[in-house]
This record gives C-alpha cells, structure tokens and sequence, in this order.
C-alpha cells in the first residue's frame, strides 16, 4: 500500500530534518522525503498542511498491566492510550503476574499486542527466577523469545555475587541489562523524598543515597564486567554527575528519566496527594533542573512516561498507603514540550530523547523517519488547546495529577508500518 | 483531581476553624482564642458541675486507629463536659490495612449521622485526607496522624507554657530526643515560632534529628548541655524501643548517658525552668524518676490541661462548621 502525507512539517532530530514538505510511504516503509520516487503513483494521501508529521515515539517505560493486572489495564487498553499519544514503540517492564521469566510470558504479551494492533511491544525479560534475585532467569532463552533486554526492575538482588555474576552471565551473551538503581535497604519504608518536605509532613523519605549508593556499586560491575547496560529512572542531580563521569572514563552506558522527575519537585507532596507518590520518587528543585542539564548534556538521552496504570482506588488512601505510579503515556509529548516553556530545552533535543534516543538505548529501528524505515509517524497538531480529562481518557488507569490540565498541542493521527492506527475523534 | 491545601481546608470562610488538623497554617489570633478558651474551660473544671452544653445533642466518635488509652480518654472527657454523645471505636489495623478500609470505615460512620471524628491513625496525612473524603458537615479533630501532626498535644503543652510562664516572648524552648519520628514535635515547632518564642531547639543525634528541621526555624543541637543551656521549657519525648532495632541508636543506656534529663543535666537549664513529657515516660531512658517528680515537672498539668484544650477545640470546630453551614444556606437562598 501506498502512502503520500502531503504538506507537513517533517521534524526528525535522527536526520536533523526539520522542513514543510511530503513523505512517501510504499510497503510498510518510508520511501521517499521530498519528490515523489519514480513511478509513485495511486497512493493515498494525507493532507498534513499546517501540521507537524514526527517520528513515531519510542518509550522504554509503560506498563500494560497484562497478564495479571486485569484491574488496572491490559494490552488492549494501554496499547491504545499510547498509539493516541503517539507511541508507536513501547518497551514493557517484567513485573506482571506471572512475571516475565518465560519465553512463554513474553511470547504472550507480544502476541496479545500483536493481535490489538497497537504499539510496538518489547518486553524487558526478568533478570533473575521470580525478580527475586536468586536465581538467574533463562536469559538467552528469553532474549530469543522477543525480549530486549533484562532487568531486575526495582526488586533487590539478594546480593553483590549473584548480581555479579549475572551481569556476566548477560555479557557473555551480549545482551542489554537494565538498573533501576535502589539501595532497598535505604529506600524500604520510604515514600518520598527525604528533604524539607516529607521532614515537615512526617512522611517517611527516601534518601539521595539509596539511589546513588547502588548506582555507584552498579557502574563498577558494570566496568568489571564489560556488560551492556542502560539505567532507568534517574531522579538525582548526583546521578547524572556519576553517569556523566563514567561515560567520561569511557564507560559505554545510558540513561533515561521519567517525564515527571523533569516536570515536577517534592514541594507538591505539601497537599499529601497520593498522585504524586512515584518511585523513584520527586525528588527536589536541583535534582530536577540537573536532570534537566542531564538531558541538554547528552548524559540522559531519553525520556519516558513510566506510565504505570492504577484503578481509582489505588489512590484513595492517605499518601504513603497509596500506590506508586502515575499514568500519562497518552499525554507525553504535550506534557514533556511544557519544558519548553521553561527556555530550557529546544523542540530538537526533547523530541530526539522521545525517538532516536531511546531507541538507540535499546538497539531498536524505531524512532526515525529516514528513507528506509518502518513507516512509523505521527501528525501533531501544534497548536489546539485541550484539557485532559478523566472522561476523554484511553488509558484504564484513573491515576494521574494531569486529568483536568490544559495542554497545548495534540496527537491527531499515528501510522505504525504506514497503517493509521489512531485518528483523533 | 488537584486536593485542597491542607491548610485552607480546616478553616470556613470567616476564616474560623471547621477541622482541627495541622497547627502548620493557623496564626496566632487563632492559637490564642484556643489558649484563652481553653483556659476559661479549666477554670470550669474546678467547680463542682463540670458540663457545658456546647455539644448538646451531638455525636462524637472518637476513631482510633492506633492505641493510645491516654489520648483517647482525654478526649471523651472533653467531649462529655460538653455534653455530647460519645462512641469510642478502637480499630486494630495491621500495616498493609489501605485506605480502602479506611474509606469504607468512614462512609459505614457518616451513615450514623455522627457531627465529629476524632481521629488517630499511624499514616502521616490520614486526618486530612478523612476530612477530605468525608461529607462536609462533619468536623475532624486530628488526634496524631502517623509522625505528621499532633495538634491538640502541641496546644496543650502551649496552654501549660502560658500558664508557667505568663507569655512566650523571650523563652527558650529544647526539645529533646526522638525528633525524626515525632508529631509532638513537628506540631510543637510549628506553635511555638507561631506564638513567638525566641528559640527552639531540637536535640539529639544525627539519626533522630534530620538537619532539615532546621529550615522550619528550629536550631539543631547534638550536645544536650549546648542544647539545654539557659532554656526555660525542657520537652522530653518518649524513646521507642523499636529505634534500637533500625540501628538509630546503639543502647538505651548510651542514650540516657548522652540525653538523659537528670537532676544534674537540668541545672544547665535556667533555674526556673519547667520540665514536659507527653506521656508515657520511660523513667531511665529519657528522664530520671527525680526530675519526673521533681518540682519542675508540670507533667501532670499538662494531662489536666489536655481536657481544656480539647474542649476548646472541639466547640470551635463545631462552631465553625455550623457558621460554614448558616452561610451556605444563606447564599443558596
């Protein structure tokens, strides 16, 4: 099938291709940017005149919930509210029920996804039998059955050895290990970030250290070990400094941060509101505008939703009795370009940490509108004001501080492999 | 989506008390009508009918989600010479109990068409998030909420400073111990720089007194004899046994050797100095039996004192949810 999206503002960072011209797509990939190729003709057209036409995103955070968590979303739902966010490519963490230590569990979810027609899914395998840090899961099994990488997700190793050899079990078989680095004996109890505020509200904090004690330990591993390795989630302004020194020392590593570490500080936990409740957790003013020169620096080089899904009554409870996780998958870019807002960061470097960076963390062809690529898009239109709410929402989840914001710009059509798999109603 | 600022949500708009859940917020007119109601109620106390019928004809069910027989009495005493109804619900929540049950508590009390909550739960922001999820016209009093708030405490060691010391200008305030896990003494910290005494100190070690506390206006001490030095006010707090197994502390008896309020480490304190504890004391652990029951102990008065102030509070609560009530009706009409 053929594909002419006609007018558009082309904008890709992985080219530096910013101009108003046509793309063509023929047979699932993008053929042409500019004139038509030779003999291109009964395609269908897009008119994308006064609209931005983007690579697809790419985010290596978004929980779908499924098997397991029937509550608070499936693969259906969630792979829905990412396609109108835009998302075409989505890496899925291993804690579902059962967990991702299977080539059967991965082999599920990606034919589940495939079957919705959604977005892309890789799912990360579980790094250990059960995420229980004991015994090494089938790695190489699992990264045969579709998984792109292997984590522990937040869950503790038992200890220092059995992470060791882990990580040398993977590097002698090349595969991606992702750190979520969390000390658990610094950060068990914890709710918040330990600093001014939950000191003043009584809440119990997470310290700086628990995050960076096990990073520290993580990157001598990982030098010893000479495995591939990507962290998740940073929150701390001392985390990108370590990162930032060890990519220096020649370490080949990388990093990504969730949209609200960006967005937000603790000085919203001042209403107790459990929407804010994330691990890792907001943590304060520096650490977010260091995360933020993380970004510009190119230390951190992508920037994903967590997109963590909860039913309502996840959040009704007082703040520490809530779970964590707030659910924005549909709202990234929006939500992400309000950093613009601040002068901070130019629409090239935020949109590359939403494409061809995060798909270059996990060795994935997605995130890029170069001839010769999956003809993953999206057309966005720059300038509609809309509110989101709980109403207009496609997520299952009920769990975001978001519903009821106003944002500027929205998602109006996603094509994954030249099929249009999301059109604003 | 977006929850009202804690501190708005316990006032009406005349600006009056409606729940009674953090001091953080209240200024100074308002601790002070506390303070002088509670003490127009302590005068009462001593005559021989004690009732006033302020309460008449309301229900107030005291909610506690955490044991404390102490509180808990003070409470249902306060609420009886004020002649209310009063049910005492002791609930047993284990650790993983979530706000689930905690709503569905809630909604089950609302149904008996109860006017006030007391309420103490062990989740730092439980108080407030009851009067957020609660119909409106029913007043919350926060009893403690996990290391978060204890208002009603703070108010009544405020009554029993004022009726000491006449005024809090000028005095010098320590507050000795386990600050980390405290709601004493994040609600005493938040009176006393409201009501205006010239220093607040915080002593302990490192492990129990973040160096966060002092951008609330506190000074940090981690040596009691700097910390006690001419002070005209000594809190001690209780030492929870539990604190030496999350290696915060290495012994009760370093602690006392470091800590401990004995005879010989209050003569650091100005000679007229009034020594505070808000119950139970670990005679050996905090405070010597000698200064317990010294004569610069105020220990008992401060129990005494508690009933006035949850007196006060409790009237003005309701009160304020009955003006909140009069003026809605009003501009409805």
């Amino acid at each position: 099938m053929k594909l002419r999206v006609r007018n558009g503002r082309l904008i890709d960072p992985s080219q530096g291709l910013d101009a108003v011209t046509d793309l063509f797509v023929d047979n699932q990939k993008i053929v042409a940017i500019g004139e038509a190729p030779d003999g291109f003709d009964g395609a269908e057209e897009v008119d994308a005149t006064g609209k931005w036409v983007l690579p697809g995103l790419v985010d290596v955070a978004v929980s779908l919930r499924e098997p397991g968590f029937s509550q608070k979303g499936s693969i259906a739902t969630e792979g829905r509210a990412a396609v109108s966010g835009g998302v075409t490519t989505l890496v899925c963490p291993p804690n579902t029920n059962p967990i991702v230590d299977t080539p059967a569990v991965a082999a599920l979810i990606q034919d589940k996804a495939d079957e919705a027609g959604m977005a892309n899914v890789f799912p990360l395998g579980a790094l250990t039998q059960g995420l229980e840090g004991v015994h090494l899961s089938n790695m190489v099994s699992l990264t045969d059955a579709g998984c792109i990488a292997l984590s522990n997700d937040r869950y503790a190793m038992a200890d220092t050895k059995v992470l060791s050899r882990a990580l040398e079990y993977a590097a002698t078989h090349d595969l991606l290990v992702v750190f979520h680095p969390d000390e658990k004996s610094l950060s068990e109890g914890g709710c918040a970030h330990e600093g001014l505020l939950s000191t003043m509200h009584g809440l119990a904090g997470i310290p700086e250290t628990a995050e960076t004690v096990a990073l520290m330990r993580d990157l001598l591993l990982i030098e010893k070990t000479g495995v591939r390795a990507h962290f998740a989630r940073l929150s701390c302004a001392k985390s990108v400094e370590m990162v930032a020194d060890a990519k220096a020392s020649g370490l080949d590593v990388t990093a990504d941060v969730a949209a609200h570490n960006l967005l937000l500080s603790d000085d919203v936990l001042n209403q107790f509101d459990g929407h804010y409740h994330v691990l890792p957790p907001l943590r304060g003013e520096n650490d977010r505008l260091t995360l933020i020169e993380g970004i510009k620096g190119g230390v951190i080089s992508a920037i994903c939703s967590d997109h963590q899904p909860h039913e309502k009554m996840a959040k009704i409870a007082p703040f520490a009795a809530t779970e964590p996780g707030m659910a924005n998958v549909e709202i990234l870019l929006p939500l992400v370009m309000q950093l613009m807002d601040e002068g901070d960061l130019d629409f090239s470097t935020v949109l590359s940490c939403l494409t061809s960076g995060p798909a270059a963390c996990f060795g994935l062809e997605a995130g890029s509108l170069a001839v010769g690529s999956f003809a993953d898009f999206l057309i966005f239109d720059s300038t509609v004001h809309w509110k989101w709410t709980v109403e207009n929402r496609k997520t299952k989840g009920q769990n975001s501080p978001y519903f009821g914001e106003e944002f500027i710009g929205r998602v109006m059509a996603t094509f994954i492999s030249g099929q249009k798999v999301y059109q604003m109603a | 989506m977006m929850r009202s600022d804690p501190r708005a949500l316990q006032l009406n708009e005349h600006g009056q008390l409606k729940h009674f859940l953090t001091l953080d917020g209240l200024d100074k007119t308002i601790l002070t009508e506390i303070l002088d109601r509670a003490d127009s109620f302590l005068s009462m106390g001593e005559q021989s009918v004690k009732k006033v019928p302020l309460l008449r004809g309301k229900t107030v069910i005291n909610l506690f989600f955490e044991n404390s027989t102490r509180t808990r009495t003070t409470f249902e005493l306060a609420a009886k010479r004020l002649s209310a109804d009063v049910i005492n619900l002791d609930i047993a929540t284990s650790a993983t109990s979530k706000g689930e049950s905690l709503l569905d508590t809630l909604k089950n009390l609302e149904a008996m068409q109860s006017d006030m909550f007391v309420v103490r739960h062990s989740d730092s922001g439980a108080a407030h998030f009851i009067a957020e999820h609660c119909t409106p016209n029913v007043a919350i009093i926060n009893a403690g909420d996990g290391r978060h708030a204890h208002p009603t405490q703070a108010m009544l060691d405020m009554l029993t400073i004022r009726r000491h010391k006449g005024q809090f200008e000028g005095l010098k305030v320590a507050i000795v111990g386990d600050i980390l896990h405290s709601r004493v003494a994040r609600s005493e910290l938040h009176a006393l720089t409201t009501l205006g005494v010239s220093e607040v100190r915080l002593v302990g070690p490192k492990t129990l007194v973040p160096a966060f506390f002092e951008n609330m206006g506190a000074t940090i001490c981690h040596d009691l004899e700097a910390g006690l030095k001419d002070v005209d006010v000594v809190v001690m707090l209780r030492l929870q046994k539990e604190r030496m197994e999350g290696g915060l502390l290495p012994s009760e008896s370093e602690f006392y050797r470091l800590y401990g309020l004995t005879e010989e480490t209050l003569s650091w304190a100005k000679p007229d100095a009034i020594v505070m504890h808000p119950g139970p004391i670990n005679r050996g652990v905090e405070i010597s039996s000698e200064v317990a029951d010294g004569d610069y102990s105020v220990i008992l008065d401060q129990v005494t004192n508690g009933i006035a102030v949850r007196m006060a509070v409790m009237s003005m609560a309701m009160s304020g949810q009955l003006q909140s009530d009069e003026t809605t009706t009003a501009e409805g009409e």
